[in-house]
């Protein structure tokens, strides 16, 4: 960990508070929903993170409450660092938008919205991105199954087959 | 089955002008299915006459629920899916999410391998600029450079067939190493492969780069300056045609770049020439880096010794009970990843390539997310076709090098 | 050229016409441009200098299903995708044919998931299926062949 990445989480964990975790060398934040917009404000103006590599998230559900985490990277091209912030999210709950400081978390957030109903308050666009507009649910949480279908053998072919659906010319 | 739906207005209102609402400009649907869209994109245009005034691009239509297909499988199982992520950057998959484990389980990988990685992903860069040459080029009206492309993707599918079998799937990389050394006859193929290239890209660059055909086709077409294109995100020669020096590999070296001399090529212009001669110098790179490559080639193993994650060579089976045991559970439970989570990001030729992975302490990875580079270079698409024409959005397509499913996962 | 210097100058050549037909059907069969996903790039690899499948007719990829005869479904077809598939099938004029290429296309290959349709016959009937994941040139243009001899035994009263 660079000594400048070691400042600025020293400089945000006294404004925004926030528990600090490591591994691999890798520094992580982990933060409340409410700060995470004037967070991302400091970051982009006053630490020199110019952009965000990447926003996910990450469903514990049913061991963890709150269920979700959204990851946060962000990285600074300057300073040649980044930094990964996480903000746990109750199901139902709502996050706010950092698509106005970061252009790119545009997409990533309506991902999210997409895979695990997370929604983020004043997203210029908040409609699925990946999935058709009116499918039931959000796939990657992990009370959704993987919607596997049984592999066909010789013995069990023919009812498989009856299942299918068979399309006409 | 289910219907295609049709997007109302009332749906997108938000995304398009007033006058689109009074029917004064028309909405046009680009794709899913049109030659220029390089793969399943579908784009919604608002047009005024033949200049764009909104462009709204749909995406999905090759969601392949990979991340969530991955959780169901082990470590080393999971890695066939990630060479079908961004097809045309295979090895660069098996690379980036080999090291994510890697860097999970705290694995160290032979200097062999990581020399031999290095070579492949730097091919396989190669050979994905070349599909990009030539779909370009063909959206531009230039057929004869996808001919002489693809001759020459060819000779690397060859190389990657003769060391793994399959021409584009390769999964050559485990982790901890390679599946199994290069064969005798590989250098001289690759020494071969170095040796006639660089007169190719002159060919090429004979058909293209002073082509006036060419140059009224994108020079000062799709421009983006730097401040918004780090703002939206962008990697790879798509950011580098604006200014910014953003190499991973030179930034925060991985897998031994560090020993290797190279240029990061960079314009200012920020147009799709100025993207297209990144990509045209980033083959003159690569070349020099397999050469360094090949002729300080180490030898020795070429996978980790440690039996706890990586498969015993056949040849022990027979002799080593240890060796059997290890591989009967490599093979059937899979080994054990620590519940913690890591974010490794590689330099693909797209750009950013990111996985994220997070373990449980059993075999199977908890979340796989792919922040791969398509998907957020996509997004600045509507930012800087506005206020083009029709045709001048399908050369600012093929200047931003997307891979659907790259973009879909 | 052919023929008439081999018979000598007949004038009249005799054939059945379903001979005639499908010879037709198989000399210039115009396959639609429709790259899904990796096989996409296997199926421009068969078409580009290596393995040139203009050597059978088909040179000519048309990117409108309304000037083309063949959909070779290139790759995986995504639950999103379907209808917009069987829409592309729809307007194709008849006689159409379709190859499905590669493993995602014939079953769903390695991804058996929500997202993506087991096997492209669920949506539109399939008359040649390739095997590989992607298949090889080879295999697509031997694929190409296996529908050309089926066109061939077509028969008068079968035709659409």
């Amino acid at each position: 960990m660079s000594d400048y990445l070691k400042e600025t989480i020293h400089a945000l964990q006294q404004r925004f508070g926030g528990d600090v975790g490591e591994y691999a060398g890798d520094p992580r934040l982990i933060l409340k929903a409410e700060s995470i917009q004037p967070l991302s404000a400091a970051l982009r103006n006053e630490f020199g993170f110019e952009y965000l590599s990447a926003l996910t998230a990450v469903d514990y559900w049913p061991e963890l409450t709150p269920r979700f985490h959204i990851i946060y990277q962000f990285s600074s091209l300057v300073h040649n660092c980044r930094l990964e912030v996480r903000v746990p999210v109750a199901d139902g709950d709502t996050l706010p938008t950092i698509s106005e400081e970061y252009w790119s978390a545009n997409w990533h957030e309506r991902e999210i919205f997409d895979m695990f109903g997370v929604r983020f308050d004043g997203h210029p666009d908040m409609r699925r991105i990946l999935m058709p507009h009116d499918w039931e649910g959000h796939p990657l949480r992990k009370d959704y199954p993987l919607g596997y279908e049984e592999v066909q053998f010789s013995f069990n072919k023919d009812e498989i087959m009856k299942r299918k659906p068979h399309p006409e010319d | 089955m289910a219907q295609i739906q049709e997007v109302t207005v009332d749906e997108i209102k938000h995304l398009v002008s007033e006058r689109a609402l009074e029917g004064e400009t028309m909405l046009l649907n680009m794709g899913p299915q049109h030659p220029s869209t390089h793969g399943v994109l579908r784009l919604l245009l608002e047009l005024d006459g033949e200049e764009i005034i909104n462009c709204i691009p749909d995406i999905g239509f090759l969601h392949t629920g990979i991340e969530k297909n991955m959780e169901a499988k082990t470590y080393i199982k999971a890695a066939v899916m990630t060479d079908r992520l961004d097809y045309l950057n295979t090895m660069g998959n098996n690379l980036v999410y080999c090291m994510a484990i890697e860097k999970l389980v705290g694995l160290d990988v032979p200097e062999r391998a990581q020399a031999i990685r290095v070579i492949m992903t730097e091919l396989q860069r190669i050979a994905s600029h070349l599909v990009w040459l030539g779909t370009h080029a063909l959206d531009l009206a230039a057929m004869s450079v996808f001919l002489y492309a693809f001759r020459e993707r060819e000779m690397i599918l060859d190389i990657m067939e003769m060391i793994s079998g399959q021409r584009m799937m390769t999964t050559y990389f485990r982790p901890g190493g390679l599946w199994r050394d290069v064969p005798q006859e590989w250098e001289a193929h690759v020494r071969e492969f170095v040796k006639i290239f660089p007169e190719r890209v002159a060919q090429y660059e004979r058909l293209l780069t002073h082509n006036p055909l060419f140059k009224d086709r994108t020079v000062g077409i799709g421009v983006i300056s730097a401040e918004d294109a780090l703002r939206w995100g962008l990697t790879g020669p798509t950011l580098r045609g604006s200014g910014p020096a953003l190499d991973l590999r030179k930034l925060r070296p991985y897998c031994g770049y560090e020993q290797y001399d190279f240029d990061v090529p960079t314009h200012t212009d920020g147009d799709v020439y100025a993207r297209y001669l990144v990509r045209i110098q980033e083959f003159h790179e690569s070349l020099k880096i397999i050469r360094q490559a090949l002729d300080n080639l180490p030898s020795g193993p070429v996978s980790s010794n440690n039996r706890k994650f990586v498969p015993p060579p056949r040849s022990e089976l027979g002799v080593s009970m240890e060796a059997l045991i290890h591989h009967f559970k490599l093979w059937t439970e899979g080994f054990l990843a620590p519940k913690e989570s890591v974010y490794m990001p590689v330099e693909s030729p797209r750009g950013e390539l990111g996985v994220f992975l997070e373990g449980d302490g059993g075999p199977k990875p908890y979340r796989v997310y792919w922040r791969t580079p398509s998907f957020v270079n996509l997004q600045a698409l509507p930012y800087v076709s506005k206020g083009h024409y029709v045709a001048d959005l399908v050369a600012i397509i093929g200047s931003f090098d997307i891979v659907l499913g790259d973009t879909d996962r | 050229m052919g023929v008439e210097q081999k018979l000598g100058d007949m004038g009249v050549v005799t054939a059945r016409l379903e001979d005639v037909v499908n010879w037709g059907r198989t000399g210039a069969m115009w396959p639609m441009l429709f790259g899904l996903a990796c096989c996409a790039i296997e199926m421009m690899a068969s078409q580009a200098s290596s393995y040139d499948m203009s050597r059978f007719g088909m040179e000519l990829m048309r990117a409108s299903p309304r000037q083309s005869d063949l959909m070779i479904v290139a790759g995986r077809v995504s639950r999103k995708m379907s209808p917009v598939l069987r829409r592309l099938y729809d307007q194709m004029p008849d006689p159409k044919w379709v190859v499905a290429m590669g493993d995602c296309a014939s079953c769903g290959g390695v991804f058996n998931n929500y997202a993506i349709v087991q096997g492209v016959d669920e949506v539109v009937p399939v008359d040649v299926y390739v095997a590989g994941c992607p298949p090889r040139p080879e295999a697509l243009i031997h694929g190409i062949m296996t529908l050309h001899e089926k066109v061939k035994k077509e028969k008068l009263n079968q035709w659409s």
